[in-house]
């Protein structure tokens, strides 16, 4: 359950949007069911009272929307944004992706999202409606007469209970109390499938990716991917596919975003949270965030503007090429 | 669609030995865009060179594949044949057929088939090859020579003689080196200090040449005729335009108890500090590791003394910058530490010692004022034993020592053996040796001298244990010849250390981008041909940096690389390399990935406006790209997130064409 309601962030909300500080507002709107929450961008209280909404389904990260709507919209955007979306906000930053100047970001604490996933497994299917209570997820489905509790601890996503952060590392104003960065248990899948062997792991990859509908949601959300011209886009890439066909998906797509992320990944989940199929795709981007803290130092993307990711840099500590094969598993 | 000639090399029997050239001059004809292969036995040759010149002529070629050597080798020649049949020198491609075909293959069927492959590579790659034109930059007329030894001082001097101005760093307070710690030097025994203080004084009063002592080489950006330098000169406290050397601080400093390093720490010395008598430049130097003032504010000994009020204890680093069109490296070696070596008691006791240190026992200017002294007891030895190849060819012990021959100890160590025996008849002296290898003008003579005419002992055998036991070294070895166990009493141990590069030739390679071998050695732009050239451009090497090497050899190495930067120097403008980067702005996003990567600093970014498909414009960050700068390493397209930046000449598409046409 949120510890800030809807009212504080509208509240928020109007009163930058009527001091004239900002001139749109990015916040979440009710979708076609009640989990479904999409992002939207509000112009006027009106619209604001009437659609808004703040709870336990608002993942949506709005760094990367800021990309394209910086450039066509006049004056300030005001930006809510939770700890794990103000890294991706820093990381576009570094990449020059929009104008500082042009967004009113506002810091909002968050006590984790819910995985619809998960609620419907514990619920069951047809939810007509969702209620945050003390005791969790109070759902009501087609099928039952009384709402079934779902405890937070068991709806909570997986990428907020290995929660890395709790702290904004960029904002203009911030609303409640600023956290810390937490230590996560987030490496420990990475290190299962480390552990496996390398056809158990090709097997598991296999039967994860071949699921991909390539109906390239993951690629449209990641703020890691806003290239002007997308290579699986161009015409000229020799990659360039938009529908699934062959083994492309489970061979190449997913690796290939993988490789074209790597580096500039903070980990923000948004690939895994709008898979349809349920793809863990979050874990090919730590296996990278991984090696590399391994092999470079430590490194969070976006942590702090400008900073110069390993892979883009080099110092004399840089380990050697053959010490990674040294480390790396050989066989696989 | 290209009209492309393959013509494919024999080079005698290099590749026409495991390599049908016949088959792979047809296979390639049904290559797409091939109109015309045929093979001769030497392309290079003048008549190899018509073939070729004759075809693009007759056949209207647009584009050529030479299957051949390396381009390392002949790619040069091809271009300006093809250029002096007008044909863009760019639209040549070389299949290496030779080194990464018939030279690694044994069979006839295997070679064919890879060269066939390797052709079609290439023909995949000049069907999308664009013609392309090199521009010009202008060469800084200055030279860097890194590291002041006798190296670096020969090679300083060479270039200030033909008039152009020379900086050395020198990262100790005296230019010298290894040089002048050296008591006498062989084959002809002059005294070292003799030959080499006259050119440390010539550098000195060289107008064209400055010094720049006891400084490193922070940062190096830039390319061969313009690079740009960063030199840290290092807070030695005193002025240095001021100091007379006169010496009074260094007598009078009360911190008496600091190692004498240039003794190789056998003596002590001040606080504040001339290295040695003909030290240039010749001025004082506060160690602030020793200094009282510096560590804790209170004594002022020496600026109390200093008639000419050089001391100044607020002195900080200072960071130079200039500009310079080579650069020289000629950083040295050292002896390699002893630590790993126990078996010979180096740590143990004082009278185990390395010949460097040998050479300091019996120099006039060392702690023994040149009286061959045991530094245990300072007593006469009337035994020593000298142990060669410590560390050096050391097949099986790669931890502890080097695989390679460090190859002066031979002479050196013969040149002690004798001088001892000359200086002392009273004193036995015993050489172990694996092999004596003495090749070079009058080595071999010198080295039968030892042991015909002063009676060295010299035994085919390693030392396998030093024992010290009483005031004696219980020395145990094996004779091979004699097939024997040898018991030596010795009163002093000498053992000849492998040499190993400069601890800051690495990082400073990195700097330069130059390569270096397994064992931290620079390399050669070609071992034989080459070989005072690093493979980057601009880089010269002189010394021991590049390989171990004696005085003579030293000294010639050191005259030729000075003769290529003179050549260098000597032009005004340098044709560039058109293989660069160039962005494609409408796929750029700004993001400065390839700025990062640059290893040039060839990267810009300016913002751009930009039609959009509605109609309205838009202003975006893109990447710009120096011609005149950037080297075409291509770090900066394997950076790019979107693919925007590509190489011209190697364009993505063309390597992957090359990698298609390989595994199709």
């Amino acid at each position: 359950m949120q510890k800030i309601t809807r009212e504080v962030l509208i509240e928020k909300a109007a009163s930058l949007l009527n001091e004239g500080v900002v001139s749109a507002v990015y916040g979440w709107k009710k979708g076609e069911f009640v989990y479904d929450v999409t992002p939207a961008l509000f112009t006027t209280t009106e619209e604001l009272e009437k659609e808004f909404v703040w709870g336990d389904f608002c993942g949506a990260n709005f760094s990367k929307y800021l990309v394209a709507s910086t450039r066509k919209i006049e004056g300030k955007i005001l930006v809510f944004l939770k700890p794990c979306d103000t890294y991706s906000f820093n990381q576009l930053l570094t990449e020059h992706r929009f104008d500082r100047e042009k967004v009113y970001a506002v810091g909002i604490p968050c006590e984790g999202m819910a995985d619809v996933s998960k609620v419907k497994a514990a619920a069951g299917e047809g939810i007509i409606a969702i209620e945050s209570t003390e005791e969790g997820l109070a759902v009501t489905t087609l099928y039952n007469d009384a709402p079934v509790v779902v405890p937070y601890a068991e709806a909570l996503a997986e990428r907020c209970i290995n929660c890395k952060s709790k702290k904004h590392v960029a904002y203009d104003e911030l609303i409640g109390e600023e956290g810390d960065v937490l230590e996560s248990g987030r490496f420990d899948q990475v290190a299962e499938l480390e552990a496996m062997t390398p056809d158990e792991r090709f097997a598991f990859w296999q039967n994860e990716l071949s699921k991909c509908i390539r109906c390239n949601a993951c690629r449209d959300v990641c703020p890691a991917c806003t290239c002007e011209k997308c290579v699986f886009n161009n015409p000229v890439s020799g990659a360039e596919t938009k529908a699934p066909m062959g083994t492309f998906e489970e061979k190449m797509f997913h690796i290939i975003r993988a490789f074209h992320v790597a580096g500039r990944c903070t980990d923000c989940g948004e690939c895994s949270r709008v898979c349809p199929q349920d793809i863990p795709l979050h874990l090919l981007n730590r296996k990278f965030i991984k090696d590399i803290n391994t092999h470079y130092g430590e490194y969070q993307a976006g942590a702090e503007v400008g900073s110069r990711a390993p892979l883009v840099n080099y110092t004399t500590e840089d380990v050697e090429p053959c010490d990674v094969f040294e480390r790396g598993d050989k066989n696989a | 669609m290209q009209r492309i000639g393959v013509f494919v090399c024999w080079c005698g029997s290099n590749i026409a030995g495991t390599v049908d050239v016949q088959a792979v001059s047809e296979a390639l004809k049904l290559e797409p865009g091939v109109v015309f292969s045929t093979n001769y036995q030497y392309m290079c040759s003048q008549a190899g060179q018509q073939i070729i010149k004759d075809a693009i002529k007759e056949h209207k070629l647009t584009g050529i594949v030479v299957c051949s050597c390396s381009p390392r080798m002949h790619e040069a020649t091809f271009r300006k044949t093809a250029a002096a049949a007008g044909l863009n020198p760019y639209m040549v491609e070389i299949a290496n057929i030779r080194e990464q075909c018939s030279w690694v293959h044994k069979d006839v069927p295997t070679g064919t088939e890879k060269a066939i492959i390797l052709g079609k590579a290439a023909v995949a790659k000049v069907n999308l090859n664009a013609p392309l034109t090199p521009g010009e930059s202008p060469v800084t007329k200055r030279a860097l020579v890194i590291g002041g030894g006798i190296a670096g001082i020969q090679t300083a001097l060479d270039i200030a003689d033909a008039g152009f101005p020379v900086d050395i760093v020198e990262k100790k307070p005296t230019i010298g080196g290894k040089m002048a710690q050296l008591d006498k030097t062989f084959p002809t025994l002059d005294c070292a200090a003799c030959i080499l203080t006259p050119k440390m004084v010539d550098v000195a009063q060289n107008e064209k040449i400055r010094i720049f002592s006891y400084s490193e080489v922070e940062e190096v950006k830039g390319f061969v005729g313009n690079f740009d330098v960063k030199i840290k000169k290092k807070a030695r406290y005193v002025n240095e335009d001021v100091c007379t050397g006169c010496g009074a601080c260094t007598e009078k400093c009360p911190q008496k108890k600091v190692p004498n390093e240039f003794n190789l720490g056998m003596d002590n010395r001040r606080a504040i500090y001339i290295p040695f008598a003909q030290a240039v430049p010749k001025v004082a130097t506060i160690d602030p590791n020793y200094c009282t003032m510096l560590k804790t504010g209170k004594c002022g000994v020496c600026s109390k003394v200093c008639t000419a009020g050089a001391i100044d204890y607020k002195q900080q680093d200072q960071i130079i910058e200039e500009k310079y069109g080579a650069i020289v490296v000629a950083t040295g070696f050292n002896p390699i530490s002893m630590d790993k070596f126990e078996e010979y008691a180096y740590s143990q006791s004082k009278d185990v010692i390395t010949s460097l240190e040998f050479e300091r026992l019996t120099n006039a200017a060392g702690p023994t004022a040149g009286k061959l002294l045991r530094p245990s007891d300072l007593e006469h030895p009337h035994t020593i034993v000298f142990v060669q190849c410590v560390g050096s060819r050391c097949e099986n012990c790669a931890e502890k020592g080097k695989e390679y021959c460090s190859k002066i100890c031979c002479m050196y160590t013969a040149k002690h053996a004798m001088l001892v025996r000359d200086k002392y008849p009273d004193t036995e002296v015993y050489v172990f040796y694996i092999d004596v290898r003495t090749p070079g003008k009058n080595f071999d003579e010198f080295y039968r001298r030892a042991v015909e005419e002063y009676g060295v002992h010299y035994i085919k055998g390693m030392v396998g244990k030093v024992t010290p036991e009483g005031n004696k070294l219980k020395v145990q070895a094996s004779d091979l010849i004699m097939n024997k166990q040898v018991h030596i009493d010795a009163d002093l141990v000498v053992l000849a250390a492998a040499i190993e590069p400069d601890k800051s030739a690495r990082p400073l390679a990195t700097m330069l981008t130059a390569s270096m071998d397994t064992n931290d050695f620079f390399t050669e732009a070609h071992p034989k041909l080459r070989p005072v050239e690093s493979p980057t451009a601009g880089v010269f090497l002189s010394g021991a940096c590049q390989g171990p090497k004696d005085i003579p050899e030293t000294v010639s190495q050191a005259g030729a690389a000075a003769s290529k930067v003179i050549g260098l120097l000597a032009k005004d403008k340098l044709t560039g390399n058109p293989c660069i980067a160039s962005p494609n702005e409408q796929m750029c996003n700004g993001c400065s990935s390839c700025e990062r990567v640059c290893p040039y600093g060839a990267i810009t970014y300016v913002d751009k406006e930009f039609r959009m498909p509605d109609r309205t414009t838009l202003m975006r960050r893109v990447a710009q790209v120096n011609p005149a700068v950037c080297q075409g390493c291509g770090a900066c397209t394997v950076a790019c997130p979107s693919g925007a930046m590509d190489l011209r000449g190697f364009a993505s598409a063309q390597i992957i064409a090359e990698v298609d046409a390989i595994c199709k």
